[in-house]
């Protein structure tokens, strides 16, 4: 064979594949029909000619000879491994004779659509299960607790989500004109180079170390970024929000903060009620006033105005607020009552953790503390990113909005180099993440009202459009309020990896009427289906991608015989649902979702598959909150109830949920439970990512799983040898919910008091059948983390923090290859 | 095929965040099986004084590393060098490269096989 027939294709990468959240640019040299060669397209501006290991090992996942190539059927009892080959037609002639079975009988409500993280699958999982009538999209971890609480907490206070700036909004990156490096960068809970979640280039801020941004690192292990950071703040896992006051707490105290940003953006001038503590709103002042409207003091005519929410302005002109102070105003029905503003109610708060009293509750020196947080307010600018370990805990929203808050107040906000608002490019948005709403709806809203966890939590209600995930567990088995009798599981591992508590997962899927999985490989969670359909890869597709900036295409450069497309399995499906499908293909149907951008998904292939959004467009920073870019009625503001970034969260209050950051003590650590403490001395942590994995997947790759080949639990050498442990010993993690198998991994960058266990670990050289299920019962930390301990918005989930003891196994319970 | 070595790899190991991308393009370029390669990626932690540490990872060519001959001839970087996440990897003459190491400490050269 001759070199020349060698073909070389761009494309984009997504899952499946390297797993990650994609948006690299490969060049995929195909000959033959086989992938021979995959690298990094130089021409694109994220990647810029470099790739990850995971990208670069899709040589031996493409024709990994484990890969489904047939829709299978399961012969034998779930869980026994037992299938038979079935065509393509017969699989969807029987899913679609199920499905429509379950939806006769019980409802479209009574099938569960679970997802995995961020893949290629969002939006056609959301096209599937809209177009059979569920509203019940499951993000299968407890308390939903990646990324979508972050997500949602922001959008709380600020109406739109941000991250860090690296120029990824710009074909030209750091070359634009105004961007600025930032002076600072905190790096809260984040791994990020080895993974590269959340839609980011993870080495982004290695390239800006290298241009000069200092690090400071906010994580329990020394980390990479930790050890090269200006301030390591090694705090204990869970005490994060305390930390965050702590940072706001030195700001105020030294008035770092950004008087400019608070006086003009924030609802930090309106009153709140010191009778009721509630904010003073205009239907108090006057009759008839409006519920959504607020108040603020005005000193020159020395009475209360009204904030009008619809203009985002005062009623009358040319208010100068009171950010401080204390006024007696009287009501429309005469009573008098004294107010204050949302600025000191705030402050009082954070009044509340003076440094040597968060040193108490992080573990971290008060000194450091208080050099870090002023090193990041005097930076200019200054960013902050943060990592799952946010999300991972059960009060998230108050640790968010407290992060979000600082980088408000430091008036770091949608400049160059800070925080940036994230939208999706051309405000073209296939599925709603949090905050938004997605070209693929339900049809009705009545179809939405059975959502499980939506009249409970209201996050979930108002703008979080998925099921709440532990209601849901818990009413497979319950029933109650309706009974739950079917699951389509796709790019998901419920068993190995989503799921905690892995035994109540197992037993719900037993209990499931009819269990569709679509996955590239079989894993636990497949054993559990009744069909499994093999999925394409990110080659093997057209598809497009548009999280967030810029939006390009995923080119289809090959076919794998026997595989398809996730996009086009559930493009099928979803016609044969709906008898009103409006799409003849699937191009079609990215047509239509690629409005906004004013261009079909030819053109935009033709441009070369990738178009930033230009100045003026919410899409392309700066200032967008000045220039009135980010509201539907173009008014300068913020797309929040009161159109300002909210101190004090209006939503919030209406919830009956805090409305201002605060500390609350996790439910397992041991200063909550120091009658565990006893027995579970260690504090256990999970989830250190490994560049060789995402999650669950890439065990079986053999380049890979060479770079990571066990199971390992990171103990400091001191703690070992307190149990009795050698490195790279077998020993069991164990707590009051059960135990887990690892290899100790001695080493310093964890502290003394900390265990920290990888994730996702099954072994797919092991047997399918039960009872090995891919010997995932072995090495799966999550049945140490339970179901249920969710945030009081239903979101975030303590699974950074439990505890645990360490021993040795013994001889015969280690496996010797 | 060795007479006097002229190239080498110049580490700046100050920024190798250890994402191992080197071994897997050795592996893919050179069609290396798990196991081996041209490069393998180590971690030193260090104890420094005051109970801190610093972590550092190293890649280090092996014996069976040869620079990407059938790369360099064309004029392209070695395949770990191309891909290199953190780009802190740089192919090119002994001399040029040593000269380099004047810029920035802790850098490291090598010379394989």
């Amino acid at each position: 064979m001759k070199e020349s027939q060698t073909g070389i294709f761009k494309t984009t990468t997504w899952s499946p594949g390297p797993g990650c959240h994609g948006g690299c640019g490969v060049l995929a040299h195909i000959k033959d029909g086989k992938l021979v060669k995959i690298e990094g397209d130089p021409d694109h501006p994220m990647n810029q000619g470099r790739l990850c290991a995971r990208a670069l090992a899709m040589t031996q996942y493409i024709d990994h000879p484990d890969r489904l190539r047939s829709p299978v059927k399961r012969v034998g009892k779930r869980g026994e491994g037992k299938w038979e080959e079935i065509s393509w037609d017969e699989a969807l002639d029987l899913i679609e004779a199920k499905m429509k079975k379950i939806r006769d009988d019980y409802g479209p409500e009574s099938m569960v659509f679970n997802v995995g993280t961020g893949r290629d699958i969002y939006a056609w999982i959301s096209l599937l299960a809209y177009a059979y009538g569920s509203p019940n999209i499951m993000f299968g971890l407890t308390g939903q607790a990646c990324y979508g609480p972050r997500l949602a907490a922001v959008i709380t206070i600020q109406g739109d989500f941000a991250v860090f700036d690296a120029a990824q909004w710009f074909p030209e990156r750091f070359a634009h004109p105004g961007y600025k490096v930032p002076e600072c960068m905190i790096i809260w809970g984040y791994n990020i180079h080895a993974t590269c979640p959340d839609n980011l280039f993870g080495h982004w801020i290695i390239d800006l170390m290298k241009k000069g941004t200092k690090i400071i690192c906010i994580d329990p292990r020394l980390s990479w970024f930790a050890s090269r950071s200006k301030y390591h703040l090694r705090l204990r896992p869970g005490s994060d929000s305390a930390l965050v006051m702590g940072f706001l707490n030195v700001i105020i105290t030294e008035d770092l903060h950004d008087k400019q940003f608070l006086e003009n953006w924030t609802n930090g001038a309106h009153l709140v009620r010191k009778d009721t503590g509630k904010l003073l709103r205009e239907k108090d002042l006057v009759k008839d006033g409006a519920e959504g409207n607020f108040a603020a003091w005005d000193p020159n005519r020395g009475k209360a105005v009204v904030w009008d929410t619809t203009e985002v302005a005062f009623r009358d002109k040319d208010v100068k607020p009171a950010i401080s102070g204390e006024w007696e105003i009287e009501l429309h029905d005469g009573k008098k009552i004294v107010c204050h503003t949302v600025w000191d109610v705030f402050k009082k708060e954070v009044n509340r953790y003076p440094l040597d009293e968060v040193e108490k509750i992080t573990g971290v020196p008060a000194k450091d503390i208080h050099d870090a947080a002023v090193f990041y307010a005097k930076a200019k600018p200054a960013a902050i990113h943060w990592g799952v370990a946010v999300d991972m805990t059960p009060a998230l929203t108050p640790l968010v909005t407290g992060i979000t808050a600082l980088w408000g107040l430091t008036g770091n906000l949608d400049i160059p180099g800070g925080n940036v608002f994230a939208r999706f490019a051309f405000d073209v948005v296939p599925y709603a993440l949090p905050g938004t709403k997605g070209a693929i709806r339900l049809k009705s809203k009545e179809l939405d009202e059975p959502r499980i966890g939506s009249k409970k939590f209201m996050p979930l209600n108002k703008f979080y459009w998925r099921c709440q995930t532990d209601m849901t567990l818990d009413q497979i088995f319950t029933e109650d309020p309706y009974p739950i009798k079917g699951m389509w599981i796709q790019t998901a591992g419920i068993m190995q990896g989503l799921g905690m508590d892995p035994k109540k997962w197992k037993a719900a899927l037993e209990k499931l009427d009819f269990v569709v999985a679509v996955d590239v490989f079989h894993t636990p969670t497949t054993q559990y289906a009744d069909v499994v359909l093999p999925a394409g890869t990110f080659l093997e597709k057209d598809s497009f991608r548009s999280w967030w900036v810029p939006l390009q295409t995923i080119n289809k450069v090959m076919t794998v015989e026997g595989c398809r497309p996730d996009v086009e399995i559930n493009f099928e499906l979803a016609r044969r649902f709906d008898p009103d499908f409006k799409f003849e293909t699937v191009h079609d149907l990215y047509d239509d979702i690629l409005k906004p951008s004013g261009m079909t998904f030819e053109e935009l292939q033709a441009k070369g598959g990738r178009a930033y959004p230009p100045d003026g467009s919410s899409s392309c920073p700066y200032l967008r909150h000045e220039r009135g870019l980010l509201r539907a009625d173009k008014k300068p503001g913020f797309r929040t109830q009161t159109g300002l970034f909210e101190l004090y969260s209006t939503l919030r209050e209406e919830w009956d949920l805090e409305p201002i950051p605060h500390h609350e003590e996790p439910p397992f650590t041991p200063v909550s439970r120091p009658d565990l403490a006893k027995d579970y001395p260690l504090i256990l942590s999970t989830g250190r990512r490994s560049p060789a994995f995402f999650h669950t997947e890439h065990r079986n790759i053999p380049w890979l799983r060479d770079i990571d080949p066990d199971p390992t639990a990171e103990i400091h050498p001191k703690t070992a040898g307190n149990n009795g442990i050698g490195n790279g010993e077998w020993i069991w993690i164990e707590n009051w919910m059960g135990r887990a198998r690892y290899k100790a991994k001695l080493t310093p960058v964890v502290p003394e008091w900390m265990v920290m266990a990888a994730h996702g670990w099954w072994f797919p050289e092991k047997k399918a059948a039960e009872p090995s299920l891919y010997g995932m019962w072995e090495s799966n930390i999550n049945q140490l983390i339970p179901m249920n301990e969710q945030g009081k918005d239903g979101m975030g989930a303590p699974i950074k923090h439990s505890m645990c003891r360490v021993y040795k196994c013994k001889p015969e319970e280690v496996n010797h290859e | 095929m060795s007479k006097t070595p002229e190239f080498g790899l110049l580490i700046d190991y100050e920024y190798c965040t250890g994402c191992h991308t080197c071994q897997v393009a050795c592996a893919q370029e050179h069609g290396w099986p798990a196991g081996m390669g041209g490069i393998r990626v180590n971690e030193i932690v260090q104890k420094l004084p005051h109970d801190k540490y610093y972590l550092t990872y190293l890649p280090f060519p092996t014996e069976l590393c040869v620079l990407c001959k059938p790369r360099t001839r064309k004029g392209l970087d070695p395949a770990c060098v191309k891909h290199c996440m953190a780009r802190c990897m740089t192919y090119g003459p002994i001399e040029e490269l040593a000269q380099k190491m004047k810029e920035k400490p802790r850098m490291v050269l090598w010379v394989p096989k």
